[in-house]
């Protein structure tokens, strides 16, 4: 059902763990719905030097979460912010249409971790990040009823 | 890779190779159609007449109260839709851990202006025989309760049931489907006017069923046609199909007790060893539980990517998890045994089937506890 590259993700996750000396940390998603992301970042100089992430959720969650990981690591701030969940889709060579939640859990993820870079700094992060997905968590998960 | 580990017999079963044997002349040149009159029909014919008295005699009925389908499914939606077409009585009583082709067809004949009552279960998956008692009405067409439940295993009392239903005078189903060939039904002594049953959950072949139907059951047909399975059931039938359902069903009948007895010592087996792993919990009851069926939540972890790892393990396994459902919802059983949306996510189902073996729960018991160790040590909300 996943692609060879979603497989490769889930069987070989990059980046999984926690980063000790992280100074962003985010987490979307919740446990009624069934994924929860946590991305820790090192953000050096503007740069995320270093970055690590825990996944509950399903393949493609563990998946989405770690080519977020691979296409944030070394870049700045603001080209991470640029990530779109498309982007992680489009890395993972594509994801059957009831998990493209998992890709926006992602991004989100990777903006929530900036947000809370920000905020420890004392920066509302509001006008630079935006929505990070704690606003309306579970929103990708507008349930369709017949 | 190891040999792959199939721990998935409620999903489907491999074909009994003798039921394979016995189909294939009818796959072949035993090409004739039962309902023509020529000689050349004849084994055909012969061969579902005697598919039919084996089926009955299983289950305790006579020959001609058996109707082949294409399986589970349609017998659930002839048994459901049949009731409630019939007459002027148009309330449904169910239980809430009905399959889906119970629960969507009833959800479908609501806008018919079907009444359905679904009864809850207790927190082992069991209906309650008074429940379903009280919700009988004046209008009430058929009652529905499955025998077995295909995901936490737990039997229903359907002898139970049965006889509040015949007592009331109301039709009484039930989907078999899950305990046909591997528990003992008896329709007579249980009071089942209509049973499903599906040929693929006993070593059958995929894509064949059967309905039956008690003499003088006041039931309309689904699909119309030819006039086949004697106006009951139009189409021209699958004969190998029903020759091999027949024979898959006899060789799980002939040795029903003693696989039994073995499956569910397997069965323990995993249980006793799977709940030690800590935070592990058995979904369903101890005892009456289907003998292969052993189900389970862990906390921490989600269960569509504990079958995806145990597939790369070399293990084929299933999960009521929201991710590995077409919805965003776990299980509907799970959730009507009370367990939370958090821990039916960790939900995981290991069926053994006649061709289990010990080496291959060995192989799972191997597997698990580090599978669910490592996938708790990349989960953000659990802590040891
Ligand atoms: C309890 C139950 N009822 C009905 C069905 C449907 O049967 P089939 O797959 O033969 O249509 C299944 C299996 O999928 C089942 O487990």
């Amino acid at each position: 059902m996943y692609t060879d590259k979603v497989m490769d993700h889930f069987s070989n996750p990059r980046n999984v763990g926690v980063l000790e000396d992280a100074n962003a940390v985010g987490q979307v998603g919740n446990l009624k719905c069934g994924d929860i992301m946590k991305m820790y970042l090192k953000i050096e100089d503007g740069i995320i030097a270093d970055v690590r992430f825990q996944t509950f959720g399903c393949g493609a969650a563990v998946a989405t979460s770690s080519m977020a990981t691979e296409l944030i690591k070394g870049k700045s701030i603001e080209d991470a912010l640029k990530l779109t969940n498309s982007a992680v889709v489009e890395a993972l060579e594509g994801l059957p249409p009831q998990k493209i939640h998992c890709s926006v859990l992602a991004e989100e993820a990777v903006k929530s971790a900036i947000a809370d870079y920000y905020r420890r700094q004392g920066i509302d992060p509001t006008p630079i990040v935006g929505c990070t997905g704690d606003c309306d968590a579970c929103h990708a998960h507008n349930h369709e009823e017949e | 890779m190891n040999k792959y580990v199939y721990a998935d017999n409620a999903a489907t079963t491999r074909l009994a190779p003798e039921a394979l044997e016995a189909m294939l002349p009818f796959l072949g040149e035993q090409y004739g159609n039962p309902s023509s009159v020529y000689s050349f029909a004849d084994g055909p014919r012969r061969a579902m007449a005697a598919a039919r008295e084996t089926v009955a005699s299983v289950i305790g009925a006579k020959p001609d109260e058996v109707v082949f389908t294409s399986g589970g499914t349609e017998a659930d939606n002839h048994a459901l839709a049949g009731a409630v077409r019939f007459g002027s009585k148009k309330h449904v009583i169910t239980s809430a851990i009905e399959h889906h082709a119970v629960l969507h067809t009833l959800k479908k004949l609501k806008k018919e202006g079907v009444e359905v009552t679904v009864v809850g279960v207790n927190s082992d998956g069991i209906v309650d025989p008074a429940e379903i008692a009280a919700a009988i009405r004046p209008d009430t067409a058929i009652i529905s309760v499955m025998a077995a439940n295909n995901e936490v295993g737990s039997i229903q009392p359907i002898a139970e049931i049965g006889a509040i239903a015949r007592e009331k005078g109301v039709l009484f189903h039930t989907d078999a489907v899950q305990a046909a060939g591997h528990i003992p039904l008896d329709v007579e002594r249980m009071n089942i006017d209509l049973l499903s049953l599906s040929a693929h959950k006993f070593n059958g072949p995929r894509g064949v069923g059967a309905l039956y139907i008690r003499r003088g059951s006041r039931v309309s047909t689904l699909i119309e046609g030819g006039g086949q399975e004697k106006n009951r059931r139009s189409g021209t039938e699958n004969v190998a199909g029903i020759v091999g359902l027949a024979k898959a069903l006899e060789l799980s009948a002939a040795d029903m007790e003693s696989e039994g007895a073995r499956l569910s010592t397997l069965r323990d087996r995993m249980i006793d060893e799977i709940l030690k792993i800590p935070d592990s919990h058995l979904t369903g009851p101890k005892e009456n539980r289907l003998p292969g069926l052993a189900s389970f939540t862990f906390g921490g972890i989600e269960g569509e990517s504990l079958v995806l790892r145990l597939d790369l393990a070399g293990i084929a396994a299933s999960s009521g998890s929201a991710c590995s459902t077409a919805s965003l919802d776990p299980s509907h059983v799970l959730l009507a045994l009370g367990l939370t949306h958090e821990v039916a996510h960790g939900s995981l189902r290991l069926s053994l089937g006649r061709y289990s073996t010990d080496a291959d729960v060995d192989h799972i018991l191997g597997t698990l506890p580090s599978t669910v160790k490592l996938l708790r040590a990349m989960s953000p909300v659990w802590t040891e």
